[in-house]
């Protein structure tokens, strides 16, 4: 005789009267310091800016109006489409993408070879790829600072071997900026593709070329579909945290690359001290990283009811 | 058998991997090289010396450099040993509880460290912290990095859980095994692969984060990344990359350390 | 192990009561030696923790986000010191509370940021201009235009500081309008000014400002004298202008933060920031001037000699930062968003 099982299943045993309070302490601490502090950030972002910083609790729409709308130096022109927000926003979009792009092309066919490697050798090589990833990222994204400036030491390299005859402006540019994402994500981008090739069949690809298929066709129609989910999972995965990243764009990017996270930051660290409006900004950045889960997470449930 | 081999290999595919492997390595292994450097400029090349690891360890800025590492560590122990258990429990009441209504939301609060950008978090603990007067400082970084690690900890803990067959609980139970014992002797042995997973995971996170606690700390408390981007901010200087160089080789034993123990871990298993 | 732990935790404890008096400062970025700090530990026995900024507005911003009561003193400029005045951030600092009050050189004693100074005492002073790599531009560098109109060579080579006060107040002075204007042709112009400047910058970096022109990124570089002064010393050919339109002059100092956790501990920071041989110290370390009497004896000689310190005689006087009231300053804020973003 089971001591706690009464009349369920198998499976739901001795733990399940106290799942409530197993689960209790994970939704407090999540709940109290995450979900209300957001809940608040968004209340904030309708607050009235104080003169030189602070917030008083007053409503406001103004963090939102200043966002879409360009009223002129002295604020009193008719309301125009304010793009200098939007321009940062698009740029952090396309910045994220190229970035998704990049570890895309990077990832796959390294995801890819190593998932067509001899079992026993596919840990070594995942390890190889991962290692960097647990360094910490400032590190990471530092060592890329040295690396690629102006008199650092690819540059010296390169010119060094004749390949280029003056040094190559890479540092804060736009380019600059989309290496660095690479740099942080692309394991986020190689581990979900591997386990999708990892599980493929490969006796489907055999079948095709049995067909006169080529095998750049069998990679586009055949494997393609079956190992699509990884790719757009890596995909998320990667341009989720690009479009909200800091540390790339601050120290790779300079003046012109500026991005969502930086934006955010200049409204609590820097010069600005516009609590609501930084506010604001968050509250857009959260809603497009919800959008694009979602998207995501339906797809996904698509995907499993086929 | 060839034709598997031919469906298998594209052209340039192992290119490609290894111009990854290069991107990946190279910046590491050049402040690496560099950080033995004896000149003081980080442009100019000298010969090789300690100097700088001495700096670090001896130098003007190491009192500082130690305050911030012990900052980094305490924190990072006790918010990955906090966030674990806390997981834990979560896990066990997720994964082996009955389904309830509003099990898919409790799963979004719980990885929602995880969905919203880092720097919405810094931004809404900031706010939120000022809001109740909660002084900044060493305490508001710890709660912080509790929050965060929570997910991390719990995806690994809850992954190994599912794959462990309820059957041995059940046969607990059937011998009058009190709860604490079902779990002291049967579940916790089989579940401490994902747990010292999920715990490894909250600890490198947490020790790696930036973002939020730059946000969040207080008067005079640093953590490594803090301090180090607060150097990095007046341009790279030699003993900074020594440092770096310092913790990159920790990290990097941690990894191979954990790599090698799950290894053979794996291969007595398969015994 | 238990041993070991409770030795830790004794130890612990034990450092925990001893070290009872504390100072906590909020402080330019590199800018005071380690070793006064140490120097002053020793002295006093308390213990100092420093954390740094690098702008004024930074500093507002910072305090105004909740760290006002964490810190006991801070180092603003002269504006700042008279919004922070304004704001009520600071504490007065009551008459013989601070025993070397009367080292204060007679042209600081009293100023207009801080009429009496009953808040602040000085700390150093200097000017803010630009420096220029000579290796790559050899023609004649002092005017502003070489940030605002700049020649080809030197676009897209360009650093500037991430500093509201200080880059609208030297653009105002390239277009020689006042820097509190209420007169909207002027302001559309400064607007149109900076816009039109931007795409020839590079960066916005104050922390990195000596960094940049050492290593060559920059060749035109706002930047403070002092710390010119020592991208120079760092064995970059670069040369600081004194622009015929104009400059900006400055005077940091030291403030009692309200709130201050320590006070005491601070007061007697600032008693030891007025004793010559200390804040000569500073200025040997920054390349800036003091504001104490007797203390330039005690400099480095080659810090007073530098060229950076000494504007040529037909240089024209420098004009401090002003403090614009509210309905004005807003539209300087708007060009400076505007700018930013």
């Amino acid at each position: 005789m089971n001591r706690f099982r009464r009349s369920h299943g198998p499976g739901v045993g001795a733990f399940d009267p106290l799942k409530y309070w197993l689960i209790l302490p994970a939704w407090l601490v999540i709940g109290f310091f995450l979900l209300a502090p957001v809940c608040l950030m968004f209340v904030f972002s309708f607050l009235t800016k104080e003169f030189r910083g602070g917030v008083i609790w007053e409503f406001s729409l103004a963090a939102y109006d200043q966002f879409l709308f360009d009223r002129g130096l002295f604020g009193d022109e008719p309301p125009r489409i304010q793009w200098t927000y939007i321009t940062v926003f698009v740029r952090s979009i396309t910045q994220a993408a190229m970035a998704t792009l990049l570890c895309l092309l990077i990832g796959f066919p390294t995801a890819f070879y190593i998932a067509t490697r001899p079992p026993q050798l596919r840990a070594a090589w995942l390890f190889l790829v991962t290692v960097p990833y647990w360094v910490n990222l400032l590190i990471r994204t530092v060592s890329m600072k040295f690396l690629l400036r102006d008199t650092g030491p690819l540059n010296e390299f390169l010119l060094a071997f004749g390949v280029i005859g003056e040094p190559l402006s890479i540092i804060n540019t736009s380019l600059a900026v989309q290496l660095g994402l690479f740099y942080s994500y692309l394991p986020f981008m190689v581990l979900p593709i591997y386990a999708t090739v990892e599980r493929y069949d490969f006796t489907l690809s055999e079948a095709a070329t049995d067909l006169y298929a080529d095998k750049w066709t069998v990679l586009r129609r055949i494997m393609l579909p079956v190992v699509g989910p990884g790719i757009v999972a890596g995909s998320i995965l990667v341009f989720v945290p690009s479009l909200g990243a800091f540390l790339a764009p601050n120290l790779l990017g300079g003046a012109k690359n500026f991005m969502i996270g930086s934006l955010i930051d200049e409204q609590f660290n820097g010069n600005a001290g516009n609590w609501p409006f930084g506010s604001a900004t968050s509250m857009i950045l959260l809603s497009l990283v919800l959008m694009a889960l979602f998207v995501y997470a339906r797809q996904v449930a698509r995907q499993e009811r086929n | 058998m060839a034709k598997v081999a031919y469906v298998k290999n594209y052209p340039g595919f192992l290119t490609l991997t290894l111009v990854c492997l290069t991107v990946l390595y190279a910046p590491l292994i050049i402040v690496t090289i560099y950080s033995f450097n004896s000149s003081p400029s980080i442009i100019i090349w000298e010969g090789l010396s300690l100097r700088w690891y001495k700096d670090v360890f001896f130098g003007i800025e190491s009192a500082k450099f130690k305050a911030a590492a012990w900052n980094s560590l305490s924190i990072a122990v006790m918010a990955s040993v906090t966030s674990t258990t806390i997981a834990t429990a979560a896990a066990i009441g997720m994964v082996r509880g009955k389904a309830f209504r509003g099990r898919n939301a409790s799963f979004v609060l719980i990885s929602m460290p995880i969905m919203v950008p880092e720097i919405v978090t810094a931004v809404a603990t900031l706010i939120f912290f000022s809001a109740i007067g909660f002084v900044l400082g060493y305490t508001s970084i710890l709660v912080a990095h509790i929050v965060f690690c929570v997910p991390f900890a719990y995806l690994p803990i809850a992954a190994r859980l599912r794959g462990i067959e309820p059957v041995y609980e059940d046969a607990a139970s059937d011998l009058y095994a009190s709860r604490f014992q079902l779990f002291r002797y049967v579940l916790f042995p089989m579940l401490l692969p994902g747990i010292l997973a999920g715990l490894l995971l909250a600890f490198i996170v947490s020790l790696d984060d930036f973002i939020i606690t730059n946000f969040v700390k207080g008067a005079g408390v640093e953590t490594l990344p803090t301090a180090i981007f607060g150097a990095v901010k007046q341009g790279i200087k030699p003993n900074i990359m020594a440092l770096s160089t310092i913790l990159l080789f920790v990290s990097i034993c941690f990894v191979t350390l954990s790599y090698l123990l799950g290894r053979t871990g794996s291969q007595a298993k398969h015994k | 192990m238990k041993k070991i732990l409770c030795t830790l935790a004794v130890a612990t404890f034990a450092t925990a009561s001893f070290a009872q008096e504390k100072l906590s400062i909020y402080h330019w970025f590199e800018y005071i030696p380690q070793e006064l700090l140490d120097k002053f530990s020793e002295e006093t026995g308390i213990e100092v923790t420093m954390d740094t900024y690098d702008s004024n507005e930074t500093l507002l911003s910072t305090l105004k986000g909740g760290k006002l009561g964490s810190y006991d003193v801070a180092v603003p400029g002269d504006y700042m010191v008279e919004i922070l005045i304004h704001e009520g951030m600071l504490d007065e600092i009551m008459p013989g509370e601070l025993a070397n009050k009367a080292n204060i050189q007679p042209e600081w004693a009293d100023v207009s940021f801080d009429p009496g100074r009953k808040y602040s005492i000085p700390y150093q002073w200097g000017t803010t201009n630009f420096m220029v790599n000579r290796d790559v531009y050899d023609r004649d560098i002092n005017t502003t235009a070489m940030i605002f109109d700049p020649p080809e060579e030197v676009r897209g080579k360009i650093n500037v500081l991430d500093s509201r006060g200080e880059l609208l107040g030297l653009a105002s002075i390239h277009l020689g309008i006042p820097q509190c204007s209420s007169d909207r042709e002027q302001l559309r112009a400064l607007d149109d000014l900076v816009q039109g400047a931007k795409p020839h910058w590079a960066s916005f970096n104050s922390a990195g400002a000596k960094e940049v022109l050492v290593s060559g990124e920059a060749v035109v570089g706002m930047i403070w004298n002092g710390f010119g002064a020592k991208a120079r010393q760092e064995g970059a050919n670069v040369e600081y202008a004194y622009p015929r339109e104009g400059m900006i002059v400055w005077m940091d100092n030291v403030v009692l933060l309200k709130e201050a956790p320590n006070r005491e501990s601070a007061l007697k920071f600032m008693d030891f920031l007025l004793e010559p041989e200390n804040i000569a110290a500073v200025s040997s370390y920054a390349w800036y001037s003091g504001g104490v009497i007797g203390h330039e004896d005690l400099v480095n000689p080659e810090v007073l000699a530098a060229p950076e310190a000494f504007p040529p005689d037909d240089a024209p006087a420098g004009s401090f930062v002003e403090v614009c009231d509210e309905e004005t300053d807003r539209i300087y804020d708007q060009i400076w968003t505007r700018l930013k973003q």
